[in-house]
């Protein structure tokens, strides 16, 4: 399943919707990277509220796709991780090192926001 | 010739089964007898057996009424056991009883000793009544010693069993009170730890603080472990794990109140605490984390 991308403002939003594939990773990947140059975009929020579980491949894909924004002159904020998807990764070592967490949606753009005003 | 001895062998299997049948019926009427001669005597036997209670100082904690109306219904439910052979009263009974009695501080030895002393109060009493007739005395003592040893036993399975009922009862109050997570400020948890944490509690603390990130949206949370004594490389990686799984909840942790035995081990088993944001005292910690929060605390000026 394709993972949308939305953009509202400065700011591209991709949600989980459910558990994704390999190859659906990869594509989230390639799509955020080109978008966020195309859309002249400041900051990108994954939101993955709606995952129960985060395998190794899943978190590894994330914390690269946040390095590759970085490199391409915008900011990643990864929102929403479950509680008991926070303790598992942290667990088996996966801590999203030097990427930006927030609780929802909203707290990442707000995180976002604070961001932007600090640069300016 | 292999015909006849399995025949025969019936024969004996048949004739064991009758013996054991006469054997379990001349048993019953035995104690039909035994619990004939504790009815009888019931006042007599159950006052000696009070005065042997407190003679041998068991059950202090109680009063000598309470100590004669419990004894009562001991040595009724005891008789009735014997008679019936049934032992699910007793059971009830005397866990009712430990119910009662353990909130007052009696000891196990205590339940086991006036138990006891009732079996050789009555056992007494069957000499004294069967000593001219030796053969008879020994049957009676036949059908009447496993059964009180059962009844023993049950008295105190039993007084034990509520007894561990109540201290896992109590270790599950204990637990539930030693984590709280509290809200002090708009988005600011505190999480004071105190006393020893083993692996277990440690998961819980780590799962009700995520827990209470997500319910108070907290952003800032200070754990405070001024009351900690020790900690062993497991707990210090616990902590580390839990300070990194707050941050992905988007919470950032200052820990407070490292004590110097603790900084010494931390140090020596080389944990890695660069991650954390450890600041002297709880008061301190709360000051950064309104810093964070972008919270400035003013004195007001003197009221006029």
């Amino acid at each position: 399943m394709e993972v949308p991308i939305l953009k509202q403002g400065a700011v591209l939003i991709a949600t989980f919707q459910a558990a994704l594939s390999d190859a659906d990773l990869n594509q989230l990947r390639r799509g955020l990277v080109q978008q966020v140059v195309k859309h002249r975009s400041r900051g990108v929020i994954v939101d993955v509220t709606a995952m129960d579980v985060m395998d190794s491949f899943a978190s590894r894909t994330l914390r690269e796709i946040a390095h590759m924004i970085r490199l391409r002159g915008a900011e990643t904020v990864i929102v929403g991780i479950q509680p008991e998807v926070a303790f598992a990764m942290v667990q088996l070592g996966m801590t999203f090192e030097g990427v930006a967490t927030a609780l929802d949606l909203e707290e990442g753009l707000a995180y976002l926001i604070q961001k932007f005003k600090s640069v300016e | 010739m292999a015909k006849r001895e399995s025949s025969s062998k019936d024969l004996g299997t048949r004739n064991n089964q009758e013996v054991e049948l006469t054997r379990s019926e001349a048993q019953s009427e035995l104690l039909r007898e035994l619990v004939a001669h504790l009815r009888q005597n019931r006042t007599q036997l159950r006052e000696e057996w009070v005065v042997r209670i407190s003679e041998t100082r068991l059950l202090t904690a109680m009063t000598k009424e309470e100590i004669f109306a419990e004894a009562t219904s001991v040595y009724d439910s005891y008789v009735e056991a014997l008679e019936t052979e049934t032992f699910e009263a007793l059971q009830a009974y005397a866990r009712n009883l430990s119910e009662r009695i353990i909130p007052r501080g009696v000891e196990t030895h205590e339940v086991v000793g006036i138990v006891l002393l009732l079996r050789d109060v009555l056992a007494r009493s069957l000499f004294a009544k069967y000593q001219t007739d030796f053969k008879k005395l020994n049957r009676i003592l036949d059908a009447y010693e496993p059964a009180a040893n059962r009844i023993a036993n049950t008295v105190a399975v039993g007084f034990v069993q509520e007894r561990e009922r109540v201290i896992r009862q109590q270790q599950e109050a204990i637990r539930e009170l030693s984590t709280p997570v509290l809200q002090v400020r708009e988005r600011l948890l505190i999480l004071p730890i105190i006393g020893v944490i083993d692996p277990q509690r440690a998961r819980q603390l780590t799962e009700q603080l995520l827990r209470g990130i997500r319910t108070n949206r907290a952003k800032v949370v200070v754990i405070d472990i001024t009351g900690v004594a020790a900690m062993d490389v497991t707990v210090a990686n616990h902590l580390v794990q839990t300070v990194e799984a707050s941050r992905l909840l988007g919470a950032t942790v200052i820990v407070t109140g490292l004590s110097p035995e603790i900084a010494q081990t931390l140090v020596t088993i080389g944990v890695d605490l660069g991650k954390m944001n450890t600041v002297g005292d709880l008061q301190g910690g709360i000051e950064q984390a309104e810093r964070l929060l972008g919270y400035k605390v003013v004195t007001l000026p003197e009221p006029r």
